[in-house]
């Protein structure tokens, strides 16, 4: 297996005379393209409408990677940058936004179909730094492998989101007595009829809690399409399933909602550690929820040299599922000492967290390990926990630095 | 510290967000059909599977899973996603890239 770290690609992409013959298109150029560090892991780069080159997973429907490099620019994912992932390949082909209507109905006193103009204009507007994260972020990695998209440690982001809290649109709207859930659709639809729409649901305490939004902006912009324009749902804390694109149905119910995106797909195993043994039968299952704590090295890409006889200055990020992170510790002997990183700016209990820390390292090849903790007292396993859709990836990160 | 995760804008900031109403529109890069299932054997996985997405999705799995991850991933396609396939292709699908990639 080739080990080449598509975190280090700015330096070491290479081209190749297209791997991925362009059997559909006339010229077959010369196709940039990156390996990730599992075995079957060379990918295009592609460009997509409003985004800068990312890693292609599929072009239909579209679901695109960050390049990992990117997490070491700042602590805002750009929107060029963002990670891309849909699940079904019915893509509206425009979105007018004059004529655009969010509908909130149901189990509701009063229904509502709102414009965008009406959206910004007659509620409070609110703000919050999120961590968006693909709940098969890291896929790639887990062993033994499991089907499902091949991700890397990209498929995660982290924006400042701006729009309207969903519990004032559900309070506007008139919550009935009786209601539990609350469901979310989008414009996106299924290739073909028979094919279960994308549409996921929360808890009605939840989607009241006065955090879950409806974004209308995304770093001080429009969404991106690719990211749902004009509107998304944006759950705090919670995986990216229910972070639902192109939202244009809000509807309250009277019973558990069970469609196919929450009966049967994004299930995790319902017991202590969320994991099964390799080949344990999946029995009793809940749908997957919040984050677990994860936290990366940013600076150094796995077999980086860098130069002896000075300080290595490490820095990387941390995240969980709405506890602030209360300690980055950092090991520079695989595992065996861990010394306290310094924690960076705090833009909120959702947001990314950065952490640094200066090591002085001997000639050598060091196994470098991060480790975060949160204020709850949860922390990272020191192995990975398995579950058999590769869901919720969060053993702690290790790589190789070569000192000379 | 917590700090609030929340933080309240005012009206006045929305107003450079004035509306701008044109229509956004979306066109998908063009697809391009993986060198692995270009060849003639191929046809069938291309006919079926590309109905509801593009082809990347089969070659980027792992590799060496067995004959069954490609029957079960047929099925789920089938059964779970309600995919028309007639049961004769099905078998030729999974056969097709359990030979090439099981």
């Amino acid at each position: 297996m080739n080990q080449v770290d598509v975190r280090n690609w700015g330096r070491r992409e290479f081209l190749t005379a297209s791997g991925l013959a362009l059997a559909s298109a006339p010229a077959v150029g010369l196709a940039k393209s990156v390996e990730m560090p599992f075995a079957n892991g060379v990918r295009p780069l592609v460009k997509f409408p409003q985004k800068r080159e990312m890693i292609l997973l599929t072009t239909r429907p579209p679901q695109l990677e960050t390049p990992f490099e990117v997490f070491n620019q700042g602590l805002i994912t750009p929107n060029d940058a963002f990670f891309v992932r849909y699940h079904l390949s019915g893509l509206p082909d425009a979105v007018d936004p004059a004529r655009f209507r969010l509908k909130i109905g149901g189990h509701v006193g009063k229904l509502l179909e709102l414009s965008l103009a009406s959206l910004k204009r007659d509620f409070a507007v609110q703000e919050i730094v999120a961590v968006n994260q693909c709940s098969g972020n890291s896929r790639g990695f887990v062993e033994p492998r499991v089907g499902g998209g091949q991700l890397g440690n990209g498929a995660m982001g982290n924006a400042r989101w701006r729009g309207v809290s969903l519990k004032a649109l559900l309070d506007r709207a008139g919550v009935r007595e009786g209601a539990r859930q609350v469901t979310f659709n989008g414009l996106d639809n299924p290739p073909l009829d028979v094919i279960p729409d994308f549409v996921k649901a929360l808890d009605l305490d939840h989607a009241r809690d006065g955090e879950v939004m409806v974004a209308f902006q995304m770093n001080g912009q429009d969404l991106p399409y690719l990211n749902g324009y004009p509107l998304r749902l944006i759950v705090p804390g919670h995986y990216g399933t229910y972070w639902v694109k192109h939202l244009n149905e809000i509807t309250v119910v009277d019973a558990q909602f069970d469609g196919y995106w929450m009966k049967t797909a994004y299930r995790i195993p319902d017991n202590d550690c969320n994991c099964l043994v390799p080949g344990q039968k999946l029995e009793k299952t809940r749908p997957i929820g919040r984050f677990n704590v994860r936290s990366f090295v940013t600076s150094h890409a796995d077999g980086a040299k860098v130069a002896a006889g000075r300080p290595v200055e490490l820095r990387g990020i941390a995240f969980a599922g709405g506890s602030n992170i209360a300690r980055v510790l950092v090991s520079a002997d695989g595992g065996q000492t861990w010394q306290e990183a310094r924690l960076g700016e705090d833009l909120g209990r959702y947001s990314f967290r950065e952490w640094r820390l200066g090591v002085d390292l001997q000639r050598g090849s060091h196994a470098i390990m991060v480790r975060a903790m949160t204020a709850d007292g949860e922390t990272q396993p020191l192995e990975q926990r398995w579950q058999p859709a590769g869901y919720m990836r969060n053993v702690v990160e290790k790589l190789k630095l070569e000192v000379a | 510290m917590r700090r609030a995760p929340i933080i309240l804008v005012s009206a006045a900031a929305l107003l450079s967000t004035a509306l701008a109403a044109k229509p956004v529109t979306f066109t998908a890069p063009e697809e391009t059909t993986p060198a692995e299932l270009a060849d003639a054997e191929s046809e069938v996985v291309r006919n079926n599977c590309s109905t509801c997405h593009s082809l990347e999705y089969i070659v980027t799995q792992p590799r060496g899973k067995g004959a069954q991850f490609w029957k079960d991933s047929v099925a789920k396609m089938i059964n779970i996603y309600k995919a028309p396939v007639e049961p004769g292709d099905a078998e030729a699908v999974a056969a097709v890239l359990a030979k090439k990639f099981g």
